[in-house]
C-alpha cells in the first residue's frame, strides 16, 4: 500500500466533503440496486486515494472495479457515474428511462398491495440523491423484493416491476437449487467404502482397518420437468413461468420444459441460451402461428407418446396451467394418469387458485384434480416459495 | 510516480510480457494491488481472463499457483491432504525403532506428511505469488463459501496442525464464465472487472504482438474479419485465442490474403467457428461478404 504517497487536498474542509460526496454516491449506487455496503464506502476512500480524487477517469475505473459486482451492474455504472458527478447530465441519464415515471405514479398511488415496502421505498428515496436517484431505485432490492413476493403476476402493471419479477422468480429457482443440494448432503449415507478415509481414520490402529469409512452416496437431484400452459387465457402468467423454467432449467442439471397451447414444444433448448433477448425471440418463433382454444388432454398425450422416455422414478412432473381446457375432459384425465404412473409426483399450479372466490369447477380441472399428488396456487411469489419443500421431500 | 504515470506504466510492462491491456483495465490492476482485495474477472470464454493472471505473475515476478474449479472440488484436492501412504509407512518403520510413542505420533503429523494443494500453497509462500482460482462458477456453493472465508482471514486450520495463518497475502484472481450465479457475498468482496471482446485498434495489436510473421497486411484482414464476424447471431463468438489460433493457421497455409482461395479460407474458419450450427449458418456467400468488407 502506497496510500501515505496519496495525501488528500491539502484544505481539511474541502477533504471532509469530498469525502461525503463519495459516501454518498456509494448509497447512491446501494439504492440503484448495487451490491454495496458500509464496507463499500470505507474502500471507496481507499480507491479515492490511490486514484487521485482529480483524475475523473481513474476514479471512474477504480470506483467501477469496487463497486460492480456482475456485468448488469458494470454496463449501469458509467450512466450513474455521469449522473452524480457531472452536475449538466444529472437528468439525461435516469429520466430517459421510460418506465420510471410510471413506476413513481403507481407508488403514490399506493396500487401495490403492502404499504410497508413502499413507505420503505419512500425512506430509501429521501437518503439518496434527489429525484433522479428515487426512479431507479425503486425497480428492485430487497425491500421491493419483499412486497413484490406477494404481489399478484397479473398486477404487474409495468415493465419495469414486471422484470423485477422475472429477475425474482428466476433467483428463486437457483435458490431452490443450492437448498435442494445442501440438504441432500445432510441426509447422506454410507454405501461404499471409502478407501482413503479409511486409511485415514485407523492410522491410529498402526494402520489395521478397524474402522471403515464409507464413501458418501450424493443423493441425485429430481428430475424436474416443467410443462406450462402459454394460451391466451395463461398469457399474464406465462411470461413469468417461462422465467421460472428458465430459472429452473439452467439450475437443475437434469430438467426439461414444455410450453402448450394447441400443440406440445419443447423449449428447454431455447430457455437453456444465456441471452436473454434471443431467448425471447426463439420464444417468439416457436409460438407463432398458434390459434384456437387449448387442448391440454391431446397435449399431454403427444407429451406422453413422445416424452414418456423422460419420465422415471426421479421425476417431478409440474404443470402450470388454468385448466381452462377445450378439449375432452376424459382424455385429460387419461393422459394424466398416465404421466403420474411413471413419475415420482405430479403437480398442478393453478394461477386462478390464488384468488379469492376461485374453485375448481371448470370440467377439464374437475376431471384433473383426482389424479394429481398436489394441486396448487402459483399465483406470487410466495406460493412458488411454498413448493420447495415439496421439491425437497423427494 | 503520480497515479497517471503509475498506470501508463503498468500497462507498459504488461505490454512487455505480451498483454496488451486497455487503460481502464490497468487502472483497475494498479488497484488490485494497493487493495489487496480479490479480483473477479467476468466475460466470455476466450476474451483473456486467465492470461492476465498469468501476464501479472511473470510482471510481479512471483510464482503462478492456479487452481481450477470444477463440479466436486473439495478440501482434499483444494487446501491440503495428509500423505497416508507415507504416514503408514513411517508407523511401520516406527515400530521397528525404540521411540516414545508421543514423539511418534509428532512427527507423523508434521508437515513433512502434509501435501499442500494449491490454496495452502498460495498463503505459505514466502513472497505473495498469483493466484489463480479459474472458473470458479464450476465449484459447488459450499466451497464457494470456504473460499470466502480464506479470502478473508488468509488463514488455514488443519485440525491434526492447528492454524496455518498466511505468510504473505497473494494476489488472488478469479475467473467466471457464469455458468453458475456467483453468491452476492463473494461478489462484494472482490474487485471486478468485465471484459470485452477487444476493439479493433487492441485485437490488431495482439496479434502483431503474438503472431509477428504474420504481416500488417494479413493481421488487418484477419482482425477485421473477426470483428465483424462477431457481430453475426453466433452461438459462440470467437474469441482472441481464436483469432490468434486462425491467424497461425492462415501462416501455415500460406495465405497471402484473405481473398486469395476462398476453399482454404473456407477450411481454415475451423478455428473461428466452433459449434455445428454455426459452422452449417456461415455459408459461402456469407463468408465471401465478410471478406469484402474485411479486405
Amino acid at each position: 500500500m502506497n496510500a501515505a504517497a496519496f495525501q488528500g487536498p491539502a484544505d481539511p474542509g474541502l477533504a471532509a466533503a469530498l469525502q461525503g460526496r463519495l459516501v454518498e454516491f456509494v448509497r447512491l449506487a446501494r439504492a440503484h440496486d448495487f451490491h454495496v455496503g458500509v464496507a463499500e464506502e470505507i474502500d471507496a476512500q481507499h480507491v479515492a486515494l490511490s486514484c487521485g480524487l482529480t483524475d475523473s477517469q481513474r476514479l471512474r475505473w477504480g470506483l467501477q472495479a469496487l463497486l460492480c459486482s456482475d456485468r448488469d451492474e458494470w454496463e449501469r455504472f458509467d450512466q450513474l457515474f455521469d449522473a452524480y458527478w457531472r452536475p449538466a447530465n444529472m437528468h439525461s441519464g435516469y429520466q430517459a428511462r421510460p418506465a420510471a415515471p410510471v413506476d413513481r405514479e403507481l407508488t403514490q398511488q399506493g396500487e401495490r398491495p403492502g404499504g410497508q415496502g413502499a413507505a420503505a421505498e419512500a425512506d430509501a428515496t429521501g437518503s439518496a440523491e434527489g429525484a433522479d436517484a428515487a426512479e431507479g431505485g425503486t425497480r428492485e432490492g430487497a425491500s421491493v423484493g419483499e412486497h413484490l413476493a406477494t404481489a399478484d403476476f397479473q398486477l404487474l402493471a409495468d415493465s419495469g416491476q414486471m422484470r423485477a419479477m422475472e429477475h425474482l422468480v428466476e433467483r428463486l429457482a437457483r435458490k431452490m437449487r443450492r437448498r435442494l443440494i445442501r440438504r441432500q448432503r445432510v441426509h447422506r449415507q454410507g454405501r461404499r467404502i471409502h478407501l482413503r478415509g479409511t486409511l485415514r481414520q485407523c492410522l491410529r490402529f498402526g494402520g489395521m482397518p478397524l474402522q471403515l469409512a464409507f464413501r458418501r452416496r450424493c443423493r441425485r437431484q429430481p428430475r424436474l420437468i416443467l410443462i406450462v400452459d402459454v394460451s391466451r387465457s395463461m398469457s399474464l402468467y406465462s411470461t413469468v413461468f417461462l422465467r421460472f423454467a428458465r430459472g429452473i432449467v439452467n439450475a437443475f442439471r437434469d430438467a426439461a420444459a414444455f410450453a402448450f397451447h394447441t400443440r406440445l414444444v419443447p423449449v428447454t433448448d431455447s430457455l437453456r441460451q444465456s441471452d436473454l433477448s434471443r431467448m425471447r425471440d426463439s420464444l417468439a418463433l416457436i409460438s407463432q402461428g398458434w390459434s384456437g382454444g387449448t387442448r391440454i388432454g391431446e397435449c399431454l398425450a403427444s407429451f406422453n407418446e413422445e416424452y414418456a422416455r423422460l419420465l422415471n422414478s426421479r421425476s417431478l412432473v409440474i404443470i402450470v396451467s388454468d385448466g381452462l381446457d377445450t378439449g375432452e375432459p376424459e382424455r385429460l384425465a387419461r393422459e394424466l394418469l398416465r404421466i403420474r404412473g411413471r413419475c415420482r409426483k405430479l403437480i398442478w399450479l393453478n394461477p386462478l387458485l390464488g384468488r379469492s372466490g376461485y374453485e375448481p369447477r371448470s370440467q377439464g380441472m374437475h376431471a384433473a384434480l383426482p389424479q394429481l399428488d398436489l394441486f396448487a396456487p402459483a399465483h406470487n411469489l410466495q406460493s412458488l416459495q411454498a413448493l420447495e419443500p415439496v421439491l425437497t421431500g423427494l | 510516480m503520480s497515479g497517471e504515470n503509475r498506470v501508463a506504466d503498468l500497462q507498459g510492462r504488461l505490454a512487455d510480457a505480451g498483454y496488451i491491456a486497455e487503460r481502464g483495465l490497468s487502472a483497475t490492476l494498479l488497484l488490485f494491488t494497493d487493495l489487496q482485495r480479490p479480483l473477479l474477472l467476468e466475460g466470455d470464454a476466450g476474451v483473456g481472463k486467465t492470461e492476465i493472471a498469468r501476464v501479472l505473475a511473470q510482471v510481479f515476478d512471483c510464482p503462478l499457483i492456479r487452481l481450477q474449479c470444477y463440479e466436486g472440488l473439495d478440501v482434499n484436492a483444494a487446501v491440503y491432504e495428509w500423505n497416508y501412504q507415507h504416514q503408514l509407512l513411517a508407523i511401520k518403520l516406527l515400530e521397528q525403532g525404540k521411540i516414545n510413542p508421543s514423539d511418534a505420533e509428532q512427527q507423523i503429523f508434521s508437515k513433512k506428511y502434509l501435501l499442500q494443494r494449491p490454496l495452502l500453497q498460495a498463503i505459505t509462500q514466502p513472497r505473495p505469488p498469483v493466484l489463480l482460482i479459474d472458473e470458479i462458477d464450476r465449484a459447488d456453493e459450499e466451497f464457494e463459501a470456504y473460499l470466502l472465508e480464506l479470502l478473508s482471514d488468509f488463514q488455514i486450520s488443519v485440525p491434526e496442525l492447528g492454524t496455518i495463518s498466511a505468510v504473505t497475502r497473494p494476489f488472488v484472481v478469479l475467473t467466471s464464465n457464469g455458468t453458475r450465479e456467483l453468491s452476492d457475498a463473494l461478489r462484494r468482496r472482490c474487485l471486478y472487472h468485465y471484459v470485452e471482446y477487444p476493439e479493433f485498434d487492441k485485437e490488431l495489436r495482439i496479434v502483431n504482438a503474438r503472431v509477428p510473421e504474420i504481416g500488417p497486411q494479413l493481421a488487418r484482414q484477419v482482425v477485421a474479419f473477426v470483428q465483424e464476424l462477431r457481430k453475426l447471431d453466433l452461438r459462440k463468438k470467437p474469441g482472441i485465442a481464436e483469432t490468434l489460433d486462425w491467424a497461425a493457421a492462415l501462416l501455415r497455409l500460406e495465405v497471402p490474403s484473405l481473398d486469395a482461395d476462398p476453399q482454404v479460407l473456407l477450411d481454415s474458419l475451423v478455428c473461428l467457428l466452433k459449434t455445428r450450427e454455426d459452422s452449417a449458418g456461415l455459408g459461402q456467400f456469407e463468408v465471401e461478404r465478410l471478406v469484402a468488407r474485411a479486405v
